[in-house]
C-alpha cells in the first residue's frame, strides 16, 4: 500500500484523544454567559385534555426567569414539527398528518408530551419549580398498543384519523401471490411481534438556543445526527426562521442508532426561548426524559406465509404487518415500516412473488421511528423465521434451503418483485465462508455433548441483505420523501498544501474524522496529518443530509471524491500552467502532476501554493484558488448483505441462555478501515442480540404508562451478558455504482443478530416443540416454555 | 442551604461554596468545569460518570460533592501524565479501537483502570464481570474487553501486545 495510512489500513482513530483524555465537547458540556436550564413539564397521563395550567407558585419559586405554555407559542405562531415523509394508502388517500407542537395545546397524547418549560437559573432551580407548576387535565382513555389501536371502539388519539389508521398501505402484486399460494405444495406461516426498543445512546438528548440581539440570529447546539436538516424543518416549518440567521450546531454526540435524525419539540423550545428570555437556554434530558421521548423502535405485528413447491423452493411471499406509530409523526416515522420494510421483503431469496400490506397506527405512546436498522431488522427476522419455519415444513436443512433459493450472483444485477435492483452479491460465498467457522458438522456431536450435562444447544442461522446509502433521490422522492437525499462535500486546499475537508456527513461515533481522512491522504498522496474534517456545522459545511441508514461512506464519501476529482482537474490546469505543457499531456498518481514523458513534475502542494500566490495565471481561463465543491446524489442503493451464525446453550433449570459462538460474515463492499468496520459490526451485533434476549420496551395497554422507563427495568446488555465475535469479510462483489465500491457497515450487525439468535433458541428448544418465540427470549420466557411443555413438571 | 467543600481534584486542592444536595458530578462538571465526566443516567446504572475517590472508583452521580470533603479526587481529566502521555489503560483503548462515541469511554476507562488494581491480571470472564456497571451502546464491548486486557497487561509492566496493522 503506498500510503501507510491510506484506504484499506487500520488507522487508529484521530478522534480518540480527546475522548480518552475528557476534553470531548458534548453539547451539555457548552456554557454560555448568561446561560439559562430549561426543565420541561410534563404529561403523567397517556391520553387527556388540558384544563388550565397553574403557574404562579412556580413562577415565583428561586432563580425562576420564566414559565412558557403552548398558549405562548401558539401567540408567537410557532409551527407544527414536520413529517419528511408522506404515504399514501392503497386507496390513493395521503396519510393522517394531525399536528405535533413543541408544547401541546389542549390535549396530551403520551406520558412524556411536554405542556411546559421552566427556564432558571440552574437546573435544580428550574427542576424544583417544575415540580411546582399545577396542570389540570381530565384523563381520557388510553390507547397503549396497536393491536388495541384497532380493536373496534377503541378511543381516538387524533380525531381526525378514524379508527386510529395513519395509512393503510401496500407493495406487490396481490393476484400473482394469490395464484402462486393455489399452487403450492407447502405453504409455511408464522405469527410474529418485533417488540418496541429504546434507542438508548449513552448520551442523552440535549440543546442549547442562543438569540443574539443586534444581528438577529439564532444558534441551536444540538444532538443531532443531521444539522442541516434541523436547520431546514426548524427554521422553515416551525420557528419561521431563515437559514442564513439560524446555525444549528452537532458537536461531538455520544451516539445516535437513528434516535437523533429527527427533529424534537425541545430544540424548537430552547431556541424559542432564547430569545423570549433574552439569555441563552440549556436543556439536557436526564434518562427517565429519554426513555419517555426519545422516538422508540420497531413494534410491528406480522402474519406471514410463504408458499413453496414440493422441492422446496419458494414460490410467494404474502406479508401482513400492524405497525404502531405512537402519538405523533416523527420526522421520517411513515417511511420505516414502508420502504425500508416491505422493500427488503425479498431477503436474499428469488421468491419470484411477494405482497405485502402495512397497516400504521397511532397509540399513546412516544413516536415510533427509525432505529439502527429501520425496518431492515424487522424484514430481516420476518424472513429468515419463516424459512426456518419452512425448512422444518419440507423436512430440510436449514442452510440447504437457504442455499436453494439464495438470488445467484449471475442473476446480479437482479430485480426483485419489491421495487428494489440489488447490483452485487454473492451470498452463496458469504455461508461457504461462515459454516467452517461454526463447525457446522460438529454442531450434532456437541448438542448432543451438551445434552449429556443437562443442557440444550441450539444452531441459528440469518441471512440479511439491506438498502443502505440513501438514497437516490429520483427513487426517494417517488417513493413519498419530500427531499432530496444527496450528500455534500467541499475539499479546500491550503495555501501550504495542506486540506480542510467539510462534509455534509455527521460522525457520533462512526469515526469519519479518521475514515475521510484516509481517503484523502491515499489520493494526494499526503500525510494523515495533513487533513482536517470538519463536520456538523450549518455555518461552516455547505449543505448535509447528515448520517443515518447507513450512508456515510456510500453517499458522503461518494462527494467527497466527487469534489477530489474537481481539485484535480483544477490541479491539473495549474500543473499545466507552471509546467508550460498541455493540459492532456499532464499525468497524475498519487498527488504528483508530472509532464507524459518527462522528469518534469510538481507535488499538489507546490500546485497549491501556486494556486493562492499566483503572478501570472490566464485569468479568463483560470482562476486563483483550490476549493471545490460537489454534490452526489447516488443512482441506486448500495446493498450490504452477509450471513450470521450464532450457536448457543440454554439451562432448563433456570431458562437462561448463553451465547457460545457468533460468528458474522459480512460483504460491505470494499473496505476503508477495517479497525472501525468490524467495531461497527461488534457493536450492531450486540444491539441485535440485545432485542433478541434483553430488550423490551412495554407500554401498560390500558393505561398507556411506560412500564420499562429505566435501566433498572429496561434491560440493556451488559458486558457480561455477551460474547466475543467472530466477525470476517470479504471486498469480492464491491458497490458497482460508487466510485469507493463502497456498501456500507453500519447496521449489519443489527439485522442479522435478532434472528440468528432466535433462530437459535428455537432450534435449542425444539425437543420441546417450539417452532417459535417471540422476543425477548428472557430466561422466565424460556423457563416457562420448557416447563409448559413438560407434563411431569407441569403437573406439580 | 450552602455549604463549603474542599477536595484535592486532579492533584489540585478546590473549594467552592455549594448548595448542600450537590451531587459530586454536578460538583466536577458544573462548578470545576470538568466535562470529562458524564451523565448517562439517573438511576446509577450507566457508569459514564465513574471518578476515582481516593484510588477507588465510584459513580460520582450516586455521591454528594460533601461526601468527598477532604477526598482525593482523580476524574478522566487526571489520568494522563502532566505531559499528556497517555496512561497504559487510555493507550490500550485507542490502540484497540474500545471506542466510539466516547460518552461512556471516561466511566470506562476509569472502572477499567480501578479494576485491574484490584485484579492485576484478570481473565476476560473478570474484565466482563468487573464491567458489569457500565454501559457502552456503540462496541459491544468486544474491543473494550482486549483494551482492558492489554491495559492490564501494560500497567504490570509487561510489554502490551503490539497490534500490526491488519
Amino acid at each position: 500500500m503506498a500510503n501507510p495510512n491510506g484506504i484499506g489500513a487500520s488507522v487508529r482513530r484521530r478522534e480518540d484523544q480527546r475522548f480518552l483524555t475528557g476534553r470531548g465537547n458534548y453539547t451539555d458540556d457548552f456554557k454560555r454567559l448568561n446561560m439559562t436550564h430549561a426543565v420541561h413539564v410534563r404529561s403523567p397521563y397517556a391520553h387527556a385534555r388540558i384544563l388550565g395550567i397553574d403557574f404562579a407558585d412556580a413562577a415565583a419559586m428561586p432563580g425562576v426567569v420564566a414559565v412558557l405554555t403552548g398558549a405562548d407559542m401558539e401567540a408567537d405562531k410557532v409551527g407544527s414539527l414536520p413529517c419528511g415523509w408522506q404515504i399514501h394508502s392503497k386507496d390513493g388517500s395521503p396519510m393522517k398528518e394531525p399536528p405535533h407542537y413543541p408544547l401541546a395545546r389542549d390535549r396530551v397524547r403520551y406520558v412524556g408530551d411536554a405542556v411546559a418549560v421552566v427556564i432558571a437559573e440552574t437546573r435544580e432551580q428550574a427542576r424544583d419549580a417544575a415540580e411546582m407548576v399545577v396542570v389540570d387535565y381530565e384523563e381520557l382513555p388510553a390507547v397503549g398498543s396497536s393491536t388495541r389501536a384497532i380493536d373496534g371502539g377503541a378511543p381516538l388519539v387524533h380525531d381526525d384519523a378514524p379508527d386510529n389508521v395513519c395509512f393503510d398501505w401496500h407493495l406487490g402484486d396481490k393476484a400473482a401471490v394469490d395464484a402462486a399460494f393455489a399452487n403450492a405444495a407447502h405453504v409455511a406461516r408464522i405469527d410474529l411481534v418485533n417488540q418496541r426498543l429504546v434507542p438508548n445512546a449513552m448520551e442523552p438528548r440535549a440543546a442549547m438556543g442562543e438569540y443574539d440581539q443586534s444581528s438577529g440570529e439564532y444558534t441551536l447546539t444540538t444532538t443531532s445526527q443531521n444539522p442541516h436538516v434541523t436547520r431546514l424543518l426548524m427554521g422553515a416549518f416551525v420557528l419561521g426562521i431563515p437559514e442564513h440567521k439560524l446555525r444549528v450546531m452537532a458537536p461531538d454526540v455520544g451516539g445516535g442508532f437513528g434516535s437523533k435524525i429527527f427533529h424534537y419539540g425541545e430544540e424548537a423550545v430552547v431556541t424559542w426561548a432564547a430569545r423570549r428570555v433574552g439569555r441563552p437556554v440549556k436543556w439536557t434530558a436526564d434518562r427517565s426524559e429519554s426513555f419517555l421521548t426519545d422516538a422508540h423502535g420497531r413494534d410491528h405485528v406480522s402474519h406471514a406465509e410463504l408458499a413453496m413447491d414440493a422441492d422446496g423452493n419458494f414460490l410467494a411471499l404474502r406479508v401482513s404487518t400492524l405497525a404502531n406509530l405512537g402519538a405523533y409523526l416523527s420526522t421520517f416515522a411513515p417511511s420505516i415500516p414502508t420502504y425500508l420494510y416491505a422493500t427488503l421483503l425479498a431477503g436474499q431469496y428469488k421468491t419470484p412473488a411477494i405482497y405485502a400490506e402495512v397497516k400504521a397506527v397511532f397509540t399513546n405512546t412516544s413516536p415510533v421511528d427509525a432505529y439502527r436498522g429501520a425496518g431492515r431488522p424487522e424484514a430481516c427476522y420476518l424472513i429468515e423465521r419463516l424459512v426456518d419455519v419452512a425448512a422444518g415444513v419440507v423436512g430440510m436443512d436449514k442452510t440447504e434451503i437457504r442455499r436453494r433459493n439464495f438470488v445467484p450472483k449471475e442473476a446480479m444485477p437482479y430485480q426483485t418483485p419489491v421495487a428494489l435492483q440489488y447490483d452485487t452479491g454473492d451470498f452463496a460465498k458469504n455461508l461457504d465462508i461462515a459454516l467452517p467457522l461454526v463447525d457446522y458438522p460438529g454442531f450434532q456431536r456437541r448438542r448432543a455433548e451438551s445434552k449429556a450435562r443437562g443442557k440444550l444447544r441450539g444452531i441459528g442461522f440469518a441471512t440479511y441483505i439491506e438498502a443502505c446509502g440513501i438514497a437516490p433521490s429520483n427513487v426517494a422522492g417517488a417513493l413519498g420523501a419530500r427531499a432530496g437525499l444527496y450528500e455534500c462535500a467541499e475539499v479546500r486546499f491550503h495555501p501550504t498544501g495542506s486540506v480542510t475537508v467539510f462534509t455534509g456527513s455527521h460522525s457520533h461515533g462512526q469515526g469519519h474524522e479518521t475514515t475521510f481522512a484516509q481517503i484523502v491522504a491515499e489520493r494526494f498522496g499526503i500525510p494523515i496529518e495533513n487533513v482536517e474534517i470538519v463536520h456538523g456545522d450549518t455555518n461552516k459545511i455547505p449543505f448535509g443530509m447528515g448520517t443515518y441508514g447507513s450512508r456515510s461512506l456510500a453517499v458522503g464519501g461518494s462527494a467527497l471524491v466527487k469534489a477530489m476529482d474537481k481539485v484535480e482537474r483544477k490541479a491539473r490546469k495549474i500543473a499545466a500552467h507552471m509546467l508550460e505543457a498541455a493540459e492532456t499531456d499532464i499525468e497524475v498518481k498519487d498527488g504528483r502532476f508530472t509532464v507524459a514523458g518527462t522528469d518534469k513534475s510538481l507535488g499538489i502542494g507546490d500546485i497549491a501554493l501556486q494556486a493562492y500566490v499566483p503572478h501570472n495565471f490566464p485569468l479568463d481561463e483560470l482562476e486563483p484558488g483550490l476549493d471545490e465543491q460537489a454534490f452526489y446524489d447516488p443512482k441506486n442503493f448500495t446493498y450490504p448483505n452477509g450471513c450470521h451464525v450464532c450457536e448457543l446453550e440454554i439451562d432448563p433449570d433456570t431458562g437462561v441462555t448463553t451465547i457460545v459462538n457468533f460468528a458474522a460474515v459480512d460483504d460491505f463492499g470494499n473496505v476503508i478501515n477495517p479497525l472501525i468496520v468490524e467495531g461497527q459490526v461488534h457493536g450492531g451485533l450486540v444491539q441485535g442480540i440485545g432485542q433478541a434476549l434483553y430488550e423490551n420496551c412495554v407500554y401498560d395497554e390500558e393505561s398507556g404508562q411506560l412500564v420499562t422507563g429505566s435501566y433498572m427495568d429496561y434491560c440493556m446488555p451488559r458486558a457480561d451478558d455477551v460474547p466475543s465475535f467472530t466477525v470476517r469479510y470479504h471486498e469480492d462483489q464491491p458497490c458497482t455504482h460508487n466510485p469507493l465500491g463502497v456498501k456500507g457497515c453500519g447496521e449489519a450487525g443489527t439485522i442479522g443478530a435478532a434472528a440468528a439468535v432466535m433462530n437459535a433458541v428455537v432450534d435449542a428448544l425444539s425437543d420441546y416443540g417450539v417452532t417459535h418465540m417471540d422476543m425477548p427470549a428472557t430466561p422466565e420466557k424460556v423457563w416457562r416454555v420448557i416447563r409448559d411443555a413438560t407434563p411431569a413438571m407441569a403437573a406439580e | 442551604m450552602s455549604c463549603t467543600v474542599s477536595m484535592t481534584v486532579n492533584g489540585k486542592t478546590v473549594s467552592r461554596e455549594v448548595e448542600e444536595r450537590t451531587l459530586l458530578v454536578t460538583f466536577l462538571r458544573e462548578h470545576l468545569g470538568l466535562t470529562g465526566t458524564h451523565v448517562g443516567c439517573d438511576t446509577s446504572q450507566c457508569g459514564a460518570c465513574v471518578v476515582h475517590v481516593d484510588g477507588r472508583s465510584v459513580k460520582s452521580c450516586t455521591a454528594l460533592a460533601v461526601q468527598a470533603d477532604g477526598a482525593d479526587v482523580t476524574t478522566i481529566e487526571g489520568l494522563a501524565a502532566a505531559d499528556g502521555t497517555l496512561h497504559p489503560m487510555q493507550a490500550a483503548f485507542r490502540e484497540h479501537h474500545g471506542l466510539q462515541c466516547g460518552f461512556c469511554t471516561p466511566g470506562m476507562v476509569m472502572s477499567a483502570v480501578d479494576l485491574v488494581r484490584e485484579n492485576p491480571n484478570p481473565t476476560e470472564a473478570e474484565i466482563r464481570e468487573g464491567l458489569e456497571g457500565n454501559i457502552c451502546r456503540c462496541t459491544g464491548y468486544h474491543n473494550i474487553v482486549k483494551a482492558v486486557k492489554a491495559g492490564a497487561d501494560a500497567m504490570a509492566g509487561a510489554q502490551a501486545t503490539p497490534v500490526a496493522a491488519e
